[in-house]
């Protein structure tokens, strides 16, 4: 039952993104398209699962004193892992990407995950955790790609959905709005959730 | 002239934060008052200059010298993180009161992810040890000034009806588009 609501929290009460608001730097950078976001969303997935695993299954080694330093570098180990995997096998996707897939290494999320929760909990535990907030970093990832996909460029996975009709808005794809399109949907998460959702924001 | 070319991209036109999404955590978890903000980005703003040195050395004369660059994230990393700890351990030492000042946002630098992409933008662009230099003075002073004109609109923001649902993070955000919007205009004011 535990196990449960360890992989449940990080979906929706506590997502990365929507709720805790960690881990943005890549979350406005790579979601100019929904396969960039994807990617980016499993690499992280790939990074936050592994080194929450070898972090609970070694946090009885680890002296106090240093686990911040070995935490770092057991998850830079990991994303060098996905970096070269990426490069090797999808090298446009890796192109896209670029320096994003390395600072993975100083992303909130997989840090905060190993010294909030992996450093504290059973292995079991951890890997459930970490599976949750994975899968709800690359929802929320997928979710913002979508958005400014189709209104930055009118399409979906590159596949033109929109016909001639539509005049791109150009802003979505550009910096800008990255910032619009995560402003807005918090604002709407915000507005149907209530109270309740404004409370957990407060961090 | 490069150098200065190399500061005002940096700073103004491919502006860390706005551009690069890079430091979004202390931007919007620090620019709450305007002297914070400040502090903030001038610790950060020391650190990646230092940055841009060290890590250049690191790569040109440890990881291509032995030829193991995938050590290279951890390197950094590890670099990075020292580094802070030596910059806090110095300005204790030397000028107290900057320390109090600092204090608390000394250690927050490392994890702030404008850093180690500012050593990786310097060795993908291939700058040479002084224009790496160059390049951390203009991001750190880019993003000291990001943080402080988000500050201020921050604190006029207090006294504005902002709806419910976009209190809190949400405005913060949707500043922070608008201000990436206006540091669009710098683009095409030179190319590097």
């Amino acid at each position: 039952m535990e196990l449960k609501d360890d992989l449940k929290r990080g979906l929706w009460d506590q997502n990365p993104i929507f709720r805790l608001l960690i881990g943005l730097c890549p979350t406005l950078a790579v979601t100019n398209s929904v396969i960039n976001g994807l990617s980016m969303g499993l690499a992280t997935f790939f990074v936050l699962v592994s080194s929450s695993t070898i972090i609970s299954i070694i946090k009885k080694w680890i002296p106090a004193q240093v686990r911040l330093a070995s935490y770092v570098v057991i998850i830079a180990t990991f994303v060098t892992m996905a970096d070269m995997f990426l490069a090797g096998n999808f090298p446009v996707i890796s192109k896209a990407l670029g320096p994003y897939v390395p600072l993975i290494v100083v992303n909130c999320l997989v840090l905060g995950r190993a010294e909030t929760f992996a450093s504290k909990n059973t292995v079991p535990n951890a890997v459930a955790d970490a599976v949750g907030m994975g899968l709800g970093f690359t929802w929320a990832l997928v979710l913002l790609g979508v958005i400014r996909e189709i209104m930055g460029s009118g399409s979906l996975f590159s596949i033109q959905l929109l016909g001639n009709w539509f005049q791109p808005w150009l802003i979505m794809v550009l910096p800008a709005g990255a910032f619009f399109t995560l402003s807005i949907v918090l604002g709407l998460i915000n507005h149907f959730s209530g109270k309740k959702g404004e409370a957990k924001h407060q961090h | 002239m490069k150098l200065i070319l190399i500061f005002l991209s940096a700073s103004l036109v491919n502006n860390f934060v706005f551009t690069y999404f890079l430091g979004i955590c202390p931007f919007v978890g620090m620019s709450k008052r305007v002297e914070t903000a400040i502090s903030m980005g001038m610790a950060t703003t020391f650190v990646m200059t230092l940055t841009g040195g060290i890590t250049w050395l690191i790569e040109t004369y440890i990881l291509n010298y032995f030829g193991v660059p995938y050590l290279r994230y951890v390197a950094f990393i590890i670099v990075i993180a020292s580094l802070v700890q030596f910059v806090e351990m110095y300005i204790r030492k030397t000028s107290p009161n900057l320390y109090k000042t600092l204090g608390i946002f000394l250690p927050l630098i490392t994890t702030n992810c404008a850093v180690l992409g500012l050593a990786l933008f310097a060795i993908l662009r291939d700058y040479n040890f002084i224009e790496s230099l160059a390049y951390g003075f203009g991001a750190g002073v880019g993003f000291t000034i990001a943080i402080t004109i988000m500050a201020g609109i921050r604190e006029e923001l207090r006294f504005s009806d902002v709806p419910k649902a976009m209190q809190g993070p949400a405005i913060t955000l949707m500043v922070a588009g608008l201000l990436a919007l206006a540091f669009m205009g710098f683009s095409g004011f030179l190319t590097i």
